[in-house]
């Protein structure tokens, strides 16, 4: 393997400096997990790691009415966090279905962010759940939200000795679901065909007869049954990975949903507009064509089980059947 | 030019002197020789190069040496007591035939520990959860899922 030196600065404004002195000869590193493999593979080639892991107070999660995800905290400390599963759902979906547990354990979700893969798991959940990105360099700091920060495949809006400080996710609105598909082959340690997050916010969070939601019927059936209910949906989101250049929202799709009345004919609506906003590709893992169809299928699934965790939030915490 | 760091590998403090760009799987088979942790496929995907890292699985081919400094390593040679007794989860590995070319059990056996260390009693799912990240082209998974169940005594 070639060699580099390892540096660990022990303040941000240490590493800032080392970031600006060492220039393109540098690569930043949190956990590693994609630049130790991008060193192997010779993909890249500095002359300097430069880690954050010698910084205090980095790790930690903090919910102070907005989310703050500090930027060395691992997909695992996510994954444990009642807060994150209960709140912002499909965050805690991505983390489950990312890497393996040695992965999780080390790698972090800024890391997973500024590698800026179009696959990353953690991506489309941070696009619907509306994450800011604070980002800092010698000239100082900004935020920018975590749409405009992805600028194509490995490429963000981050210049030169400029990192990543924290990720702030706002609080979401009453009766918000929210949840993250990873369309795989394995159940494990897999790179994702699609993934597809949507949060819905509703009006309210009761019908008059929730069990509807654990019906093994059909969800037109469902949508049919629970179109008397009259719910409407206040806000939605949807995201789309592996489905363009960089993670996208369906921006179109939404429009149609949003302030309207939940009916199963919108849903196949807007599940349809989803798919024809997207630009997917044809590549070793699946086709153009197969990705479209499947994004018509799971954004509708996804939004069904948004659903269900705003109106039985104890049954579906956790991932059990994707609709 | 080489680095220094100290940290406790399997209850010993150590001290070494390193090339800063080693990963942590060089370090414990070339310079450390403990050749017990395997190299599978050197990138990450395989889990047959996990060690515990503060207690919590990692794969040591993707991680720098660097960052061990001041943390508590176990490999596979720790798991033995004092006396030179192997560890209950590799007796049930044995007497369930949960190895056969025996290359990812170092890995699996470390993951079924970080697990039963956290969660004495699992389920069957979170069993397959927790041995996800170690690929085994011999077993078929089965007697390594029955091996750590009956060594979390169900």
């Amino acid at each position: 393997m070639k060699k580099f030196d390892y540096l660990k600065p022990r303040t941000i404004d240490e590493a800032l400096s080392l970031l600006n002195q060492y220039g393109k000869r540098a690569k930043l590193v949190a956990g590693g997990t994609d630049v130790m493999v991008m060193i192997k593979q010779k993909r890249i080639s500095p002359d300097v790691l430069i880690s954050l892991s010698g910084i205090t107070g980095l790790d930690q999660i903090q919910y102070d009415g907005a989310l703050r995800i500090g930027p060395m905290v691992t997909h695992r400390q996510i994954e444990k966090s009642q807060v994150i599963r209960k709140e912002f759902s499909a965050l805690a979906d991505a983390v489950d279905v990312l890497g393996s547990i040695q992965i999780r354990n080390v790698a972090t979700i800024a890391g997973n962010i500024c590698n800026a893969a179009p696959s990353a798991d953690t991506a489309t959940p941070l696009l619907v759940l509306g994450a800011q990105v604070k980002i800092k360099g010698l000239k100082g700091e900004r935020t920018v939200s975590i749409e405009s920060f992805f600028k194509g495949p490995g490429e963000t809006v981050l210049e030169e000795g400029e990192l990543v400080t924290e990720l702030i996710i706002p609080k979401p609105l009453p009766f918000t679901g929210s949840a993250y598909w990873k369309h795989q082959r394995r159940l494990a340690l897999d790179l994702p065909i699609l993934g597809v997050s949507v949060l819905l916010s509703l009006d309210r969070n009761r019908i008059s007869c929730p069990d509807i939601l654990c019906a093994t019927s059909p969800i037109s059936t469902v949508l049919h049954a629970m179109e008397q209910e009259g719910l409407v949906c206040k806000e939605v989101r949807i995201g789309l990975g592996v489905a363009a250049p960089t993670p996208m929202r369906a921006i179109k799709a939404e429009g149609l949903l949003r302030g309207k009345r939940i009916s199963d004919e919108l849903l196949q609506e807007v599940a349809e507009t989803a798919s024809n906003e997207a630009q997917p590709r044809d590549t070793i893992r699946a086709e153009a064509w197969y990705r479209r169809e499947m994004i018509r299928v799971l954004v509708r699934r996804m939004a069904m089980r948004s659903i269900e965790r705003v109106i039985r939030p104890e049954e579906t915490v956790f991932p059990t059947r994707a609709w | 030019m080489k680095k220094s760091i100290s940290f406790v590998l399997n209850g010993e403090p150590v001290r070494a002197e390193i090339e800063p760009h080693l990963t942590l799987l060089h370090l414990l088979r070339d310079e450390l020789e403990l050749t017990g942790t395997k190299e599978g496929c050197g990138m990450g995907e395989c889990g047959a190069c996990t060690v515990l890292l503060d207690g919590r699985p990692v794969n040591s081919c993707i991680l720098p040496a660097m960052e061990v400094d001041g943390k508590n390593v176990t490999t596979i040679e720790g798991l033995i007591d004092a006396q030179g007794n192997l560890h209950p989860i590799q007796k049930a590995f044995i007497e369930h035939g949960a190895i056969q070319c025996g290359f990812c059990t170092p890995g699996m056996v470390l993951s079924a520990k970080a697990l039963l260390d956290e969660n004495p009693k699992p389920t069957e799912e979170e069993i397959r959860n927790a041995i996800a990240g170690n690929l085994c082209r011999c077993t078929g998974y089965l007697q390594i899922v029955q091996a750590i169940k009956a060594a979390s005594n169900q």
